[in-house]
């Protein structure tokens, strides 16, 4: 970008420093320490993808223990015995008492569990939808050069990774990473011994920081770089699902941070926050008492309700776009879709304690938290709807990022209402915590969000890179994917409401009819043995994203060109664009004439007609 | 908050001595107010939070400019306010409302 | 290339960019005190008889600090108008005061803190609970001074108005006697001991926890003023508009940590 230009489009002084950005930054100032948001957000992506790829192999350990408790794991059993020494559990052939193997001990299931929750949901999830997406696109869409504090961006990755590398540092320490689950209950959590636990604390205060300071940085770029023209109902819904999900990580995340500090004050400086008076358990001697366990429950719960909206509206920003490029027609009901936005960002700070049902709550009080979760449940339903109504009619183009998008709205709407029964406390009291509620929430990030990522990767790898990803191997990764996503969570509901627990290491043989004949209420065979098609599913689906991840860096060089800077033919300033993106993004700093989605518009020379061009 | 004129300026200075005076003053009143007591805990509370909820608006309205500050403000600030105010009042009555039956304290 | 608006408000929303970026994490900041403070009011309103002691913490110390902060609130508002005037001298007498009323205050606080850890509770083996300032440590006794002494089960830190009372009117009458006599221990006759740190009950504990955060909001904030009075003042000759739009977001993030302990202050001191 010519900085005459620039000087005069923003108005802005320039000190005399100015004009040595072309000199060839070298590659630290250019990959590591960059401050432009395209490269951040690269960092973000391939990070988190990294951090995905760690939950996914904590997963399939565990899996084999719940399928094949107590046998020796295949292939990595001695590895993993290399690596968390002490941790794993030799296997004696019974006759010969021969060493045949290594299975993870029930301590080591929990560690695993606990950090693939916690990396899935802090280090995966989040960072790609909300920081990696939303660093690569918004300040795109919206028509600015960069973020508004492009300084404050890198430190948030920076601390972002260091937060990630504390938490992967906790698996090689004596005594292995937190075991109490990703919400890390206290006394539970305070009292187990590992000092995992402290590297989680930490990790955790480090990420939230890193999240605000993110959350900060979004919201004043929205709100300050849009570029002139850039109405706030000309805003891509992706930029107002980023809009909201800012918010919603600005408010939400410092209880949390708290909860965390207070939980760290409990372990170092021996206070008794979430410690009740009389608490007796041998590895916590002497506790002054007088804490209350349920307010960690709070404090962790007021995020957490509020986090399942920052793991799910990105998805939906970006599933909204690919819709739009790919039917050829505007969104059906954009205004509804912002509104319900809106709505649900307001009301996932009032619903958290139907988390919290089984804690002896009140019926005056549990009756609030049952009605906003029902009333929230409508915003939801209308995004949903819109959606489907936006296919309806049009011409709809069946590229691989459509697929994925197309079947996000199947996928996350079988997780949507399998959440309603988990809302209302007398349904609530037989599913909770068992495999039902393990089948809901994957249904919602999995191959609800993580579809839609996905789609979003194939929908603006173009833009990226210049070139196409495989649309062969790309249709092949979808549909081994969609098959395999629900062979692996559809048995989960039949298991929960069978009443088998979550957070089992022998996925429930311990409570089977085999092993207890006579007590009622025992786990049937039936749905035991439904623990190893689900291994199976889960392998398998590990393997489909093998094509992916090849095509993901092999058409970087060998891909099919693309044969413009907007190769979908998308009304979005994003890809009125040089691509890739140079740093500061726009030959001519846009001006803004259109709404979002002018797709099709009757009497038009094309069907659509980008936002930077007189319609 | 543009066109801060050397006069307006002068004159904000003056009335940034008189909030400080009015906050050395609540203050002595918060520690006056509290030697006195009350038999209502309450009130004793209610009138503590009163004084420091009058003080904190000084402080915003006057030296954190809040007076003349733009909407896009208020909103943030609303925002905020509307979630504290969950986050306070849902817990406490989550801790006071307890089941019919309870064996709990 | 500059990102626009670092300087200069925008016209629509009438606001530069570290202007909303402050408000916003100020927001944040708000609801992580308010969530410190919810927890204060949980723990307190479920605490049992005994478990929450009060007037334990030093009313007229506390008053200084309250009004050294306030007074740093108003030099830092006159910094930021002085620059509007552009009297950078004032404004070097203004900043520079800011940061010497932070320092008195992080010094009066940890005076406070000292106070605290030096002060030790014992509960004596006859079921007499015994706190006091400890002077003397050796392996078979400590020695406290101003003991004051009552049955372990009222609760560590006990001070019932009426003993209060009576010891204003003990020392009204030329000093009280018995409660300014050091009183020596013997180890022996000690069940269980502690100092008065956050371990020591649950008052203690949220009370170390606010105070510290905010303490380290007032050492962080008074880093980045000292900052701009000093090197950073040099930003003044090259660009004063924006050098006077750092003065005004540091100052709000200022304001902010004062207006925390506008609460702060009766709730751990008065209530
Ligand atoms: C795609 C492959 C995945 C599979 C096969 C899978 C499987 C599972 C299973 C079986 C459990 C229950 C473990 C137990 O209760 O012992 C679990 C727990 C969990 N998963 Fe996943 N998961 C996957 C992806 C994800 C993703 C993408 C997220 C988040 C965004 C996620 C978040 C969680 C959380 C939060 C828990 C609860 C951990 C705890 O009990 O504390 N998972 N997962
Ligand atoms: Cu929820």
């Amino acid at each position: 970008m010519d900085s005459t230009e620039a000087k005069e489009h923003h108005g802005a002084e320039h000190d005399a420093g100015h004009g040595h950005d072309h000199h060839d930054p070298g590659f630290m100032r250019k990959y590591i320490f960059s401050t432009d948001h395209k490269i951040i957000g690269i960092q973000y992506g391939l990070t988190s993808l990294l951090f995905m790829l760690a939950g996914f192999f904590l997963i399939a350990v565990m899996r084999w223990s719940i399928a094949f408790p107590g046998e020796p794991l295949p292939v990595i059993g001695s590895l993993l015995n290399t690596f968390m020494a002490g941790m794993t559990s030799p296997v004696l052939d019974p006759e010969t008492n021969e060493l045949i193997g290594y299975a993870i001990s029930n301590d080591l299931y929990n560690s695993f569990g606990a950090m693939h929750g916690t990396i899935m949901v802090f280090l995966a999830v989040v960072p790609l939808a909300f920081a990696a997406f939303g660093n690569y696109v918004v300040p795109l869409q919206i028509g600015a050069i960069d973020m508004a504090f492009p300084r404050l961006n890198m430190a948030s990755y920076h601390l972002f990774l260091l937060g990630g590398l504390v938490m992967l540092g906790s698996f090689f320490i004596p005594g292995g990473p937190a075991q109490a689950g990703w919400t890390s209950y206290s006394p539970l959590a305070t009292s187990i011994p590992t000092d995992g636990q402290l590297y989680w604390l930490i990790a955790m205060v480090i990420i939230i920081t890193s999240s605000l300071l993110g959350a900060v940085n979004f919201i004043a770029t929205i709100i300050q770089l849009r570029a002139p023209g850039m109405t706030w109902m000309r805003l891509p819904f992706f930029c107002w699902a980023q809009f909201v999900t800012a918010f919603l990580l600005l408010l939400a995340f410092p209880p949390l941070e708290v909860g965390a500090l207070l939980q760290l004050m409990d372990r170092v400086a021996g206070t008794s926050f979430y410690l009740p008076t009389g608490l007796a358990i041998s590895s916590m001697q002497d506790v002054s008492g007088g804490g209350s366990p349920l307010l960690y429950q709070h404090l962790f719960w007021f995020l957490g309700h509020p986090e399942v909206y920052v793991l799910i509206l990105p998805a939906m920003g970006v599933v909204s776009e690919i819709i739009a490029n790919n039917t050829r027609k505007p969104i059906w009901g954009y205004k509804s879709l912002v509104y319900s936005t809106l709505v649900l960002g307001f009301l996932s700070f009032i619903v958290w304690a139907h988390h919290m049902y089984l804690t002896g709550m009140g019926t005056k009080i549990s009756t609030f938290f049952q009605t906003t979760t029902m009333i929230i449940s409508i915003p939801s339903v209308i995004i949903l709807t819109c959606l489907f109504i936006s296919l309806w009619g049009g011409s709809i183009r069946f590229n691989t990022p459509m697929l994925f998008a197309l079947a996000f709205l199947p996928m996350f709407g079988i997780g949507g209402l399998t959440g309603l029964p988990l809302g209302f406390n007398y349904s609530d009291i037989h599913l909770h915590d068992t495999y039902y509620v393990i089948g809901h929430f994957h249904y919602v990030v999995a191959p609800g969000t993580i579809f839609a990522l996905i789609a979003g990767i194939y929908f603006w790898y173009p833009k990226l890179t210049g070139r196409y990803m495989s649309e062969f191997w790309g249709k092949v990764h979808f549909w081994c994917s969609f098959v395999f996503m629900n062979l692996t969570f559809q048995p989960m509901f039949a298991q929960g409401m069978a009443g088998m627990e979550r957070r089992m290491a022998d996925g429930g043989a311990g409570y089977s009819v085999a092993n207890n004949p006579d007590a009622i209420g025992a786990l049937a065979d039936q749905f035991l043995k439904l623990n190893v098609n689900i291994t199976f599913a889960a392998y398998a689906l590990g393997l489909s994203q093998i094509p992916f991840i090849i095509n993901l860096f092999y058409s970087i060089s060998k891909g099919r060109s693309v044969e413009s800077d907007n190769p979908w033919q998308s009304t979005t300033l994003e890809w009125q664009t040089p691509t890739p993106p140079p740093h500061g993004n726009f030959t001519t700093p846009p001006k803004v004439f259109a709404g979002p989605y002018e797709y099709s518009v009757p009497g038009a020379a094309q069907d659509y007609n980008p936002q930077n061009q007189k319609s | 908050m543009s066109g801060h004129g050397p006069e307006e300026i002068k004159k904000a200075m003056k009335i940034y001595l008189m909030v400080f005076g009015i906050l050395i003053v609540g203050t002595i009143f918060t520690v006056l107010a509290s030697y006195i007591h009350f038999d209502n805990f309450a009130l004793t509370v209610g009138l503590a939070l009163l004084i420091a909820t009058v003080k904190a608006s000084f402080v915003a309205l006057y030296f954190m400019h809040l007076i003349e500050e733009r909407q896009s403000i208020y909103l943030v600030l609303g925002f905020t306010t509307f979630f504290f105010a969950g986050l306070m009042i849902l817990t406490l009555w989550a801790s006071g409302d307890k089941p019919l039956y309870s064996v709990m304290p | 290339m500059e990102v626009p608006y670092t300087v200069k408000n925008r016209p629509d929303t009438g606001l530069y960019n570290a202007k909303i970026g402050i408000w916003l994490f100020l927001a944040s900041e708000v609801m992580l005190f308010g969530a410190l403070f919810s927890s204060y009011i949980l723990l307190r309103v479920t605490a049992q008889e005994g478990e929450w002691p009060t007037e334990l913490l030093n009313v007229p110390i506390g008053t200084v600090n309250t009004l050294v902060l306030i007074l740093s609130s108003v030099t830092v508002v006159m910094a930021w108008a002085s620059l509007k005037l552009n009297n950078f001298k004032k404004f070097k007498f203004y900043q520079g005061l800011t940061v010497i009323c932070a320092m008195i205050f992080v010094m009066i606080k940890s005076y406070e803190y000292r106070d605290k850890f030096t002060h030790h509770d014992v509960i004596l083996t006859n079921g007499m609970r015994v706190d006091g300032h400890l002077v003397e440590e050796t392996s078979e006794y400590i020695v406290l001074s101003h003991p004051l002494e009552y049955p372990a089960e009222k609760g560590i830190g006990y001070r019932p108005t009426a003993l209060h009372e009576a010891e204003e009117e003990a020392n009204a009458h030329g000093g009280g006697h018995h409660h300014t006599e050091d009183r020596k221990i013997m180890l022996s006759d000690i069940e269980k001991r502690t100092n008065w740190g956050p371990w020591a009950n649950t008052y203690f504990a949220i009370y170390f926890t606010l105070t510290g955060l905010h303490a380290l909001h007032v050492i962080g904030g008074a880093l980045v003023m000292a900052y701009f009075w000093g090197p950073g003042s040099r930003m003044w000759k090259k660009n004063p508009e924006q050098f006077t739009n750092r003065i005004e977001v540091s100052g709000l993030f200022w304001h902010f940590v004062d207006l925390v302990w506008i609460f702060l202050f009766p709730i751990l001191y008065l209530l």
